[in-house]
């Protein structure tokens, strides 16, 4: 569907499916509409022109299936009513321009509401805020079609009956729910983010879509510094995506990467968003993270890293958000500022189980283990890390370390 | 929307509602029932006997087999009831996480099925 339209309907369909959807709560109900309004646009904008004002010929022919499907359904369905009211409230609305009210940022807040399972979050924006199908959301999750598909539909019956209302949460509630949807974001990032540049087009395609959804939030929510934050450190990872593989698609870690090849554009919108974050005066898991890529991003300008910083940064967020990544990063950076020993004692500190199935802990565990020339054991974690790799070059990187 | 709450509590604190350690939660109990009737939200609800006075009955084969004892068995059991009525799920958790019986047991909201309800269909 996407390809065949313009960069327009992106922007488009996410605004029109959550308009269509916030007064009766029924996701699956205006995705049918919309993507009827869609096919007779296909059928007659070819013959007749493309409308002056697109978006609102799509919101009418749209509105217009809605009344039929909640006439069939009247007699079984109460919210056939609410459709019946908001077609007479908005009757002048899609004919006066294509100015009507977005709701995008409530449609994310469905999607990534406490009762819906975490782990639809991701797919339920990908699938409604950017009008991705199914398909393309089971492949980036590696899960049959049908599956996803399925799991789709139960996640939108959900929120139709049990009532989840489209609406920003009021300010007791609002740091907990944003904290949901900008992990949700994030997630839609990191599906994209570990695919080599020019081998797998897609998973690019997947952390641009999630830089764009933290735009659409921002442009609503200013004022908080959670969701810039989020948006400088993507824009941060996303200015070295270049730069870690060699042109003969090798990986390349971040100490060995030439700042020469990364992204000063990406980079300087990123400090832009975190010193705008950072003066508002509330700091959160994602500007500690974009700040940490901020003191990496100093090489840039010809600076030296200051490990102290991000020893500094990394203690802080392993007390407001602990994950496993984080405290092993933090591992690595202790490395540099007090040394192998203190670093391996961190991280000997950390739950056995959890990290028995984590590779990036292995190759820290494995580089510390070789500084301090204990190479048997090293080459024993680097066989851990290497087994657990997914990524090619990584797993080549890993075994020419492991010597 | 109409709502159901499920409210699961430990056996121990239904059996010590009559008893005098008993009175404060009886208490917040009362000061939230009125908060929900004077919002409006209010439709019907009650106390349930503790679990030991439930008989479960399945017919099996055309014949009844009753049993002592509730549904399913728990560490928590269904304490009570409350029919409310509230504009969406979000003000559903609102009212639940007040609820007394939140910070000792749990609630299970569940949305009443508008298309039967009061509609069950008579011979």
């Amino acid at each position: 569907m996407r390809s065949t339209l313009s960069s327009r309907w992106r922007a488009s369909y996410g605004r029109l499916l959550a308009y269509l959807s916030s007064e009766t709560r029924d996701l699956a109900g205006a995705e049918d509409a919309l993507g009827e309004a869609l096919l007779a646009a296909l059928a007659s904008w070819p013959r007749q022109g493309v409308p002056e004002q697109p978006e609102a010929w799509l919101l009418t022919a749209a509105r217009h299936r809605l009344i039929d499907q909640a006439r069939r359904a009247r007699v079984r369905d109460t919210h056939a009513d609410t459709v019946l009211r908001l077609a007479d409230e908005t009757a002048g609305t899609a004919t006066s321009g294509d100015s009507f009210p977005d709701r995008r940022v409530e449609l994310l807040f469905v999607c990534a509401h406490p009762a819906i399972d975490p782990a639809l979050h991701t797919p339920l924006m990908l699938q409604t805020v950017l009008g991705l199908d199914a398909g393309r959301i089971a492949q980036a999750f590696l899960v049959p079609p049908v599956t996803m598909g399925q799991r789709l539909v139960r996640a939108k019956r959900k929120i139709r009956e049990a009532g989840i209302p489209f609406q920003v949460p009021e300010e007791r509630e609002r740091p907990q729910r944003l904290g949901a949807v900008l992990e949700a974001v994030y997630a839609a990032y990191g599906l994209g983010s570990d695919e080599a540049p020019g081998v797998d087009p897609r998973g690019r395609e997947l952390s641009q879509e999630a830089i764009w959804l933290a735009r659409v939030v921002l442009t609503r929510m200013p004022e908080e510094p959670e969701v810039r934050g989020l948006l400088a450190l993507m824009l941060f990872c996303e200015a070295r995506r270049a730069a870690r593989r060699s042109p003969e698609g090798r990986y390349v870690p971040l100490s060995e990467q030439d700042p020469a090849t990364w992204s000063g554009e990406s980079i300087r919108e990123a400090e832009r968003e975190l010193s705008a974050a950072s003066s508002l005066g509330r700091v959160g898991r994602f500007q500690l993270e974009a700040a940490i890529q901020s003191v990496h991003s100093e090489r840039a300008r010809g600076g030296r890293i200051d490990w102290d910083a991000i020893v500094v940064f990394y203690e802080h967020l392993a007390r407001i958000a602990p994950t496993l990544g984080a405290r092993v990063a933090q591992a690595a950076a202790v490395a540099e500022t007090r040394g192998p020993a203190a670093a391996l004692m961190h991280l000997d500190t950390l739950d056995g189980a959890a990290v028995s199935t984590y590779q990036p802990y292995w190759a820290v565990r494995a580089h510390l283990l070789r500084q301090l020339g204990r190479a048997p054991e090293a080459i024993a974690a680097y066989d851990r890390a290497v087994g657990l790799t997914e990524d090619p070059a990584i797993r080549k990187f890993l075994l020419e370390r492991r010597g | 929307m109409r709502y159901m709450m499920l409210i699961y509590e430990s056996p121990a604190e239904v059996e010590r509602r009559g008893d005098p350690e008993g009175r404060p939660y009886i208490a917040a109990w009362q000061a939230y029932h009125k908060a929900l009737v004077e919002a409006g939200a209010y439709v019907d609800g009650a106390p349930l006997k503790p679990a030991a006075t439930a008989t479960t009955v399945r017919l099996k084969e055309g014949r009844r087999q009753v049993q002592d004892g509730p549904f399913a068995e728990a560490k928590e059991e269904l304490g009570g009831f409350m029919i409310l009525e509230l504009p969406s799920l979000d003000a559903a958790l609102d009212w639940a996480a007040r609820c007394p019986a939140a910070a000792i047991g749990a609630l299970e909201i569940r949305p009443v099925d508008a298309e039967f309800h009061g509609n069950f269909p008579h011979p």
